[in-house]
């Protein structure tokens, strides 16, 4: 019974987390390249919102500003690897050092700061969940369906060939480093936004917060395509299939507290199933490999020889 | 069209590995003209091909393309001015989107990239018909990833990407090699009936003797970063690949029979 108690719980924190994932994926995914700074930004989402609020700022408001200083963190890990040619995934590591320092700035030298529900009219908080459903669950939506539009644009289009072909990209006159700032600006500031959500639905954030959410992001994403992929190969379902991914991540997460686990052993528990998800594919490919006859053509091109 | 002013450049100087791959070339193309580059391994070739649109900037020399000094100017908006076919398939196009895609990415070369439709209707209809020219069955499949298309048909539909929005000039680096004979074949009589119809400044490299012979109007070989044999007209016409065995022969002062293999 007290599973599901905490389902309602778990699926807005999971749509929360799902969020976040779709920010990641961005950067994983379309870009193809591994991101850390996104452990930080989902911090200063939430530390700028907080802040924010306590000082009287709209809650929407401090929502969007949040999003803004993500785009912020990610332009600076962008710039890091473009301008001053930092290997991708060491420019993500200096960005969520430095913001460590920003964070603790923002908060004011607190390592905790709390959001009181009761006296602002928060977008969602753990108090009501169905209410956080709701509020999550349009927000996720809206951001997917301008991500949709936006990747179906002239630029969005060429944001996806920079990661999927970046030397066709520059021959056909796409700015790869200026693409790669952007994308980066996008899926951090997606990610400060889910930041933003999290401690107000929590109410409170801590500078601990975020440490290992590409993990958590991971494992969305790979449980999440997983399904999806086999459902429709196409970029919203995929979108909506990581956030799907976010929501079972936290049902199995809450699952497995009910049978006794400690939260603290939990980052093992993602790190194990991103692990799983990366690994056994590149087994199953190593260990089965079955000699088959080459096909003629996998796809014919019509009747007509190439 | 193009013009090379004094080319040089030198890998990895001041080590072991110090190559100087291009020592002063100069090189001037005319409008329309369709030059065939061949050289073995090691003379030249792709170095220009990398130094005309901006894979690093030359140590020394300008290159002008259509009277615009392009030598400092970065590769992507250099692209505005070049059509480029790459040797390997698999670098020309994007696996993982559309064929429609990766034509409307290539139609908007040298234009500024607007926050609107990246695929219009028009355009579909535009695209359909092109590839139906190119009679590889690919115009029913405008909505197909391109990862899916064999490495010929890949190398025709770059082929189609780079002549889209006319290049002032189109660069085809072995474009055919990693083909099989048949394909190759057919891929390179599709590139002359393009760079004819759009009478393009063209400049091509291959392997094959017979084909530098048989297509474009100019035939230049590169030896150790220069340019030692330029053949034009009536010349290049009557032109046998015993000639140029020969010339090549004479070029490298009697190392054809290392290179010959190369040069079949």
């Amino acid at each position: 019974m007290s599973f599901l108690f905490a389902l309602p719980g778990a699926v807005a924190e999971g749509l929360i987390w799902g969020l976040m994932a779709i920010g990641v994926y961005i950067s994983y995914k379309i870009l193809d390249i591994a991101d850390l700074s996104v452990d930080g930004a989902i911090c200063t989402g939430g530390c700028v919102c907080a802040m924010l609020i306590a000082a009287g700022v709209p809650v929407w408001a401090s929502v969007l500003i949040a999003f803004v200083a993500g785009a912020l963190a990610g332009t600076l890990t962008g710039l890091l690897h473009t301008a001053l040619g930092i290997p991708a995934i060491l420019a993500g590591i200096l960005t969520q050092l430095m913001l460590y320092t920003v964070n603790l700035l923002i908060l004011g030298g607190k390592s905790l700061v709390a959001i009181d529900h009761r006296a602002n009219t928060l977008l969602l908080h753990m108090s009501d969940n169905p209410t956080a459903i709701v509020s999550a669950g349009l927000i996720v939506a809206a951001t997917i369906v301008v991500l949709w539009l936006f990747f179906y644009t002239e630029v969005g289009l060429t944001l996806k060939s920079t990661g999927d072909n970046p030397d066709m990209s520059r021959a056909q006159g796409v700015n790869v480093k200026f693409n790669k700032v952007l994308g980066l600006a996008i899926s951090n500031g997606i990610v400060a936004l889910a930041g933003a959500l999290y401690a107000q639905y929590k109410g409170s954030v801590s500078l601990q917060d975020g440490r290992g959410a590409i993990v958590i992001a991971l494992a969305a994403i790979y449980i999440g395509l997983s399904v999806s992929l086999k459902i429709k190969p196409n970029f919203v379902v995929s979108l909506i299939g990581v956030v799907c991914g976010g929501v079972v991540y936290y049902i199995i997460y809450n699952f497995v507290i009910l049978l006794g686990l400690k939260t603290d052993y939990l980052k093992m528990l993602s790190a194990v199933i991103v692990a799983l998800f990366l690994g056994v594919p590149y087994l199953k490919g190593v260990l089965f490999q079955k000699q088959k006859p080459l096909p003629i053509q996998a796809v014919t091109g019509g009747n007509k020889d190439a | 069209m193009l013009k090379v002013t004094n080319l040089q450049k030198t890998f990895n100087p001041g080590t072991v590995n110090e190559k100087v791959a291009l020592c002063g070339l100069n090189l001037e193309l005319k409008d329309g003209e369709f030059v065939t580059v061949i050289g073995g391994n090691g003379a030249g070739k792709s170095t220009l091909f990398n130094a005309i649109s901006g894979v690093w900037k030359p140590d020394y020399g300008t290159i002008e393309i259509d009277g615009v000094d392009v030598t400092n100017m970065p590769e992507h908006k250099r692209a505005q001015f070049l059509g480029r076919v790459f040797q390997d398939p698999m670098k020309g196009t994007s696996p993982d989107m559309e064929i429609a895609e990766n034509l409307a990415i290539a139609a908007r070369r040298g234009t500024k990239r607007k926050l609107v439709w990246g695929v219009r209707k028009a355009e579909r209809a535009r695209y359909k018909k092109l590839l139906a020219d190119l009679d590889l069955g690919l115009e029913d499949r405008l909505s197909s990833k391109v990862g899916l298309l064999s490495g010929g048909q890949r190398q025709a539909v770059t082929l189609l990407m780079a002549t889209l929005n006319k290049p002032k000039l189109l660069l085809l680096d072995e474009h055919t090699a990693a083909l099989d004979p048949k394909t190759a074949a057919k891929v390179l009589a599709l590139t002359e009936r393009i760079v004819r119809e759009n009478k393009l400044t063209t400049l091509m490299i291959t392997h094959n003797m017979k084909d530098a012979i048989t297509y474009g109007n100019r035939l230049i070989m590169l030896y150790d970063g220069n340019i030692v044999v330029d053949i034009s007209g009536e010349e290049k016409k009557n032109l046998t690949v015993q000639d140029l065995l020969g010339l090549f022969e004479k070029a490298s002062g009697g190392e054809f029979a290392s290179d010959r293999a190369l040069l079949n």
